[in-house]
């Protein structure tokens, strides 16, 4: 058995009554995809912003890849290795599709205000890298055609892409897709699978919330289920799917 | 005809200082959403720090060519400009960052009513005199007409050129310009790309103090003094201007402080015939301030701002 990629144990996370993150523990295994589902408000998102440094835990453990990363700052998770998307789209609107990649890279890359003013031989070749990689992830999830365009002009497919894009330009070992699916036609979900797929092949490691359920069950090697705050269920997608309490939880109690 | 030409010369220098001091005001603007009202006391600061380092360079070594002695002043003034910038949004501004937006904005007339009051037991409360380090600096006739342009001002104009030119393109295509760019956008995607917000933000305060400073020696270079009381009015004439470019907009900055040191420069050089002697060209500040009037009420945005501030 391999140690966790991630590992997070009793993370608590209250907003003044709410308790939106309710002892909640899991671990993730290097390579897999992992799954997280649950009604609307069952605490999901803000896993992801705890995650990802957005939110700062009140109680837990948090490591990722042998580090510690219990409340440390979004720049610093995203220099560990973890990276996401958004449920609603947060592109940089009004920048080119390549420059929200560029921006991507910004922590992997190091010149900083001497390289911008003075802009010596390192600088340049260090810039002209990071055009490189940008195109070159723009192709990877297939919008390089589009590359000059506004991130608001883009279509909401494609936009979508190039969260996934620029998500991978700060070399992740773990992506995090919030909903990725949302709002897609059926032959966009099934390119965003192959997409998954592709991503996973190549070694990142993904967690992965979406309603899809079709899509869960196709694709997640495990998956967790959360509601209100607390982790009721976690096991493959068969066991999960027939597991009364998560019946109950999307459904209700059914009548003696 | 003379006149009108004269005034547009005159009006394209202090435009040039205008959009200097603008862009430190927008630039702040754009990431922050803060109105740094101590800007103009920044300005004022890099003014009287160029005066102590150039007469501090002339008493060191007597006999410099004038050119040398300012670019050693300035350059000695830039860096210590760029550190009160720093200073102030770490002390001042950063621990609001999070309070509601009125809080940082009176903070920043705190700074700037303190940094008047430094400025005056350090250097007094009389104008300094700017060292006569260029000699004459007589006016050269444009043309051939009878428009005249000094030394200064053609330094104050290509200086300024220069220096805008460099910042735009420093923002368009470097990666510090690009963070900047993220992070005025959606700071908090920013963060999760990588991008070390309180160093960007710090880096804006830095960049804009600097500018500033600039704005300030040519200030006083050009009319010969500068005291602690002329940050006032030379950073609410920017703000008018970085307002009427639409705030938040680099390009809007340079364009507005040009269109600003035109509006009232033009009209100072007209104010006397058309209202038959009864207001003179000291009157020329109503010009700007009717443009701030008349922009908040017919464009709030400014001539290249969004029509809709756009939030995520």
């Amino acid at each position: 058995m391999t140690e966790p990629l991630l590992e997070i144990q009793g993370i608590h996370k209250r907003f003044g009554g709410l308790h939106a993150l309710n002892d909640v523990s899991l671990s993730i295994k290097r390579g897999e995809i992992y799954g997280l589902i649950g009604p609307n408000g069952a605490g999901k998102t803000t896993l992801f912003n705890v995650l990802t440094g957005l939110y700062q835990p009140d109680e837990g453990k948090f490591t990722f890849n042998g580090k510690d990363l219990f409340r440390q700052k979004p720049h610093v998770v995203v220099g560990s290795g973890i990276a996401r998307t958004f449920q609603n789209i947060r592109l940089f609107a009004n920048m080119t599709a390549k420059e929200n990649v560029m921006v991507g890279r910004h922590v992997r890359s190091g010149a900083g205000v001497f390289g911008a003013v003075f802009r010596p031989p390192a600088a340049k070749r260090e810039e002209a890298a990071i055009h490189a990689r940008a195109q070159e992830l723009l192709d990877y999830v297939g919008i390089a055609a589009r590359h000059n365009e506004l991130a608001r002009n883009l279509s909401y497919g494609d936009q979508r892409r190039l969260e996934i894009a620029r998500a991978l330009a700060t070399d992740p070992t773990l992506l995090a897709l919030d909903e990725p699916a949302a709002g897609m036609n059926p032959k966009e979900t099934d390119d965003l699978k192959k997409l998954m797929e592709k991503i996973r092949k190549d070694g990142v490691t993904i967690l992965l919330i979406e309603h899809d359920v079709k899509l869960m069950m196709g694709l997640c090697d495990r998956i967790a289920v959360l509601d209100y705050g607390k982790k009721i269920a976690e096991g493959v997608p068969e066991v999960v799917k027939n597991d009364p309490r998560v019946i109950e939880a999307y459904l209700g109690v059914a009548p003696e | 005809m003379e006149t009108f030409i004269q005034q547009i010369v005159n009006g394209l220098v202090m435009g040039s200082m205008y959009a200097l001091i603008a862009l430190g005001y927008t630039m702040v603007y754009g990431i922050l959403s803060l109105i740094n009202f101590a800007h103009g006391e920044v300005v004022m600061i890099g003014a009287m720090v160029t005066i102590t380092c150039i007469n501090l360079v002339s008493s060191i070594a007597p006999g410099l060519p004038g050119s040398l002695v300012f670019t050693a002043g300035l350059l000695m003034a830039i860096p210590i400009t760029m550190v009160l910038g720093f200073s102030i949004e770490r002390i001042a501004y950063r621990p609001l960052r999070k309070a509601p937006r009125l809080t940082p904005l009176i903070t920043a007339i705190g700074v700037s009513i303190t940094l008047q009051q430094v400025a005056m037991l350090i250097w007094g409360r009389s104008p300094r005199s700017f060292p006569a380090i260029f000699g004459e600096d007589a006016p050269h006739k444009l043309f051939n007409l009878d428009v005249s342009i000094t030394n200064i001002q053609i330094t104050i104009i290509v200086l300024a050129i220069l220096l805008m030119a460099g910042l735009l393109i420093m923002v368009e295509k470097t990666k510090l310009g690009r963070a900047m760019r993220a992070t005025s956008q959606n700071p908090e995607v920013a963060g999760l790309m990588g991008v070390n917000i309180n160093t960007i933000i710090s880096m804006t305060f830095v960049l804009g103090s600097a500018l500033g400073a600039v704005a300030g020696a040519l200030y006083a270079a050009n009319y010969s003094r500068a005291d602690a009381y002329i940050g006032f009015m030379i950073g609410l004439k920017a703000f008018t201007a970085a307002v009427l470019g639409g705030i938040g907009n680099l390009a809007g900055a340079v364009l507005g402080g040009i269109a600003l040191g035109l509006i009232e420069s033009v009209g100072a050089g007209y104010i006397g015939p058309l209202t038959n002697g009864f207001l003179g060209s000291h009157y020329q500040d109503i010009f700007a301030f009717a443009v701030l009037i008349l922009v908040l009420v017919f464009r709030p945005s400014g001539l290249l701002g969004e029509r809709v501030a756009e939030r995520a």
